[in-house]
């Protein structure tokens, strides 16, 4: 599904991230954890094709297909989702607006027709009663005033209607309280399947407890430095990150 | 400098051919009225960059191809074949065609009886006295060579009065039109709310195609006592367009006054609001412009307060593409007795090129020392950050962009009380910035 190689990329002239091989086949759960600072957004920035990124070495690949050269649009029609750590307020586009906009977008890619008016509404009500959502929020403009919990829970519905085959989470779970976690963790696991992968972004354990990865891969300094099954996340958790690099 | 003061004097020699083809020759107070105007006008002319208020907008080139006045050119009586275009649904409809009251094209059946909605040329024959005691009374004091040029030259106009007490239940849309080319119209238009009445009034300038011509236009509004005035006012002028116009509220106390304005079409248009707000009286003042390719949009807008307790809010936004050039002169004045005076005052601008320019210059004037005065001014561009969300989740760059300059320009929308005029200006705004499918209650 994604196919990482040996990724360098700089910010202006500094480098972030130092060489990052990772390859996630179709229907796993891959877990990146790494302190702060260790380049885990800007990881998942790079994929989603954000501008002020240089990549000076390796490739990125989503089905073999090149995703360094697509626009950031076409990268969320092939099925390349990011649900950011800090998601964007958008005052005056509603939620709503933008979701069916999304929707018909991805659709249009892949030759369907626009979306039934009845049908649309219909999905995203039951989406968002997935979510615990209020549906006041469908018509509230996209983030404006949500507090932390809710924009992440806004982004997990917008992965739910776009339905991509590869879902990067960036830090989804802070800002979450343990029933919110509980939630989204549901959500999130709902949308499992065996031709959708899953890479989550998480500084702490806990999401892993109720999401729970195949491989999970440890970063650190721009570098992946240990990879291992679920049992490496609770000991990062016991031993914290200091450890690792000691037993190097 | 030479060929500005020949072209004044081409329209001063004009006014002679024309001037009795003028409505209320037969009216010694306006004949009186009318040769002041025109004698202020022919030794100060048509303000120029040299007038400090005036400094960001030259009108001169345009002035310069001496517009000929509409009523000295026989009338084409074409009927605009996008007339329909023009009205707004559920409204009664004062039409003026080429400076000319349209009967066939107006609507106004079902009218309360006690309302007097017509032609300012009729009120003229029908009631001259009531005309009397207000036109020229809001712009008394101001020296401005629009005004007097208007004042000498107007063909036609709107005139509304509710009387007290009374609520109109629909709103009445001024429709003007323009269908010739180099021609001047000026126009008119009184409004008047007496105490405690109710009224929306939407004033809409439109214009065929790429021509160019000269729109004069003058509103004096009175909100008496306790009434409630809305004016809506939307300028489509045609692409070569020299729209001037001049809005002046006097309010009497508790009356409000709320205004908005939308201002799309011209080469050069100029929009002068001034509100004189009366004790304990409240205005609410908005305007959203939207400049492309060459366009000149400048809003001027003046607050008085004179009497204690009144409140006054302004918001402006302006959207400028292209070369598009803004500007908005905002003055706030509290008179030394005009205590506790609640005002705010704002202008946003979101500039979509490198090219496009806005001049912004807010102004306090303050000489009561118990006031709350704010004001804030921003110019900005589209936010990146907001671009790239988007773009993450399906939409294109250009979609992108257009879903957030709406989003701009909604906020204005969104102040639009009447739903046939709010559809109206979404339709106008949407084909600027195509949003493919967006439902209304959904923004
Ligand atoms: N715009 C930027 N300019 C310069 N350095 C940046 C910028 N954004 C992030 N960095 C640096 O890149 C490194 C990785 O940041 P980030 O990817 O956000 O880490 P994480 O998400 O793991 O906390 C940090 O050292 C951070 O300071
Ligand atoms: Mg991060």
């Amino acid at each position: 599904m994604l196919s990482i190689k040996d990724l360098q990329v700089n910010i202006g002239d500094k480098s972030i991230l130092k060489g990052i091989s990772l390859n996630i086949n179709p229907g796993e759960v891959h877990a990146i954890m790494g302190p702060n600072g260790s380049g885990k957004s800007t990881l998942s920035h790079v994929l989603a094709g954000k501008d002020g990124y240089t990549i000076t070495g390796g490739s990125i690949e989503i089905e073999g297909q090149d995703l360094a050269e697509m626009a950031p649009e076409i990268r969320a029609r092939e099925g390349l989702f990011l649900a950011f750590q800090y998601p964007v307020e958008i005052p005056g586009v509603s939620n709503i607006y933008l979701l069916k906009a999304a929707l018909n977008a991805v659709r249009q890619h892949q030759g369907l027709s626009e979306v039934d008016a009845l049908d649309f509404l219909t999905l995203v009500k039951e989406k968002i009663k997935l979510l615990g959502m209020d549906e006041k929020f469908l018509y509230r403009s996209v983030n404006q005033g949500f507090s932390g919990g809710e924009k992440k829970r806004n982004e997990i519905l917008q992965m739910a209607i776009m339905e991509p085959k590869m879902c990067i989470l960036d830090e989804t779970d802070s800002g979450l309280d343990i029933d919110a976690l509980q939630i989204v963790a549901a959500g999130v696991n709902s949308l499992r399947s065996e031709n959708r992968s899953f890479l989550m972004i998480t500084h702490y354990q806990r999401l892993l407890d109720y999401i729970v990865p195949d491989v999970v891969h440890v970063l650190a300094d721009g570098r992946i430095v240990k990879t291992g099954g679920p049992e490496l996340a609770l000991e990062l958790e016991q031993k914290g990150y200091g450890w690792i690099g000691q037993e190097e | 400098m030479a060929s500005a003061v020949s072209s004044l004097e081409k329209y001063v020699e004009e006014y002679d051919e024309i001037k009795a083809t003028l409505p209320g020759q037969e009216l010694d107070w306006l004949v009186q009225l009318r040769q002041q105007g025109l004698d202020q006008f022919s030794t100060q002319g048509f303000p120029t960059i040299r007038d400090e208020d005036w400094r960001y907008t030259n009108v001169t080139p345009l002035i310069k191809k001496s517009f000929q006045s509409v009523v000295a050119k026989t009338s084409t009586a074409v009927v605009p074949e996008q007339m329909h275009d023009y009205y707004v649904p559920d409204c009664w409809q004062v039409v003026i065609v080429d400076g000319h009251f349209s009967k066939l094209l107006s609507k106004l059946d079902g009218l309360p009886e006690e309302v007097v909605v017509m032609a300012l040329s009729d009120a003229l024959v029908n009631c001259p006295d009531k005309v009397k005691r207000y036109l020229g009374q809001a712009v008394e004091n101001e020296d401005h060579g629009f005004i007097h040029y208007n004042t000498a030259w107007f063909s036609e106009g709107l005139f509304v009065w509710i009387p007290q007490q009374v609520k109109m239940k629909q709103p009445l849309q001024l429709v003007h039109v323009v269908t010739q080319e180099n021609v001047a119209t000026a126009t008119r238009n009184l409004i008047v709310a007496e105490a405690g009445a109710e009224g929306v009034v939407i004033e809409s300038y439109f214009g065929s195609q790429d021509q160019a011509y000269l729109t004069s236009s003058i509103s004096e509004v009175f909100v008496a006592e306790n009434a409630h005035l809305t004016l809506y006012k939307l300028q489509n002028e045609a692409t070569k367009a020299l729209h001037c116009s001049g809005i002046y509220s006097q309010q009497e106390k508790h009356s409000n006054f709320n205004y908005l304005d939308f201002s799309f079409g011209g080469l050069i248009a100029r929009n002068e609001l001034h509100v004189n707000v009366g004790f304990a009286a409240a205005c609410d003042l908005n305007g959203l412009f939207v400049g492309r390719g060459r366009q000149h949009i400048d809003n001027h807008t003046s607050i008085e307060h004179i009497q204690p307790r009144g409140s006054s809010r302004e918001l402006f936004k302006g959207i400028l593409d292209g070369r598009a050039r803004g500007v908005f002169q905002g003055c706030v004045k509290v008179f030394e007795d005009a205590q506790k005076i609640d005002s705010e005052m704002h202008n946003h601008n979101l500039l979509l090129s490198d090219n496009a320019e806005i001049d912004t210059k807010p102004q306090l004037i303050i000489y009561a020392d118990d006031v709350k005065c704010a004001h804030g001014v921003t110019v900005g561009q589209l936010d990146d950050a907001s671009i790239f969300y988007l773009q993450s989740r399906a939409v294109s760059e250009e979609d992108a962009k257009d879903m957030l300059t709406f989003a701009f320009a909604n906020e204005m929308v969104e102040k639009i009380k009447v739903s046939g005029f709010k559809s109206y200006i979404l339709a106008l705004l949407l084909q600027r910035f195509p949003q493919g499918i967006i439902e209304q209650e959904w923004l």
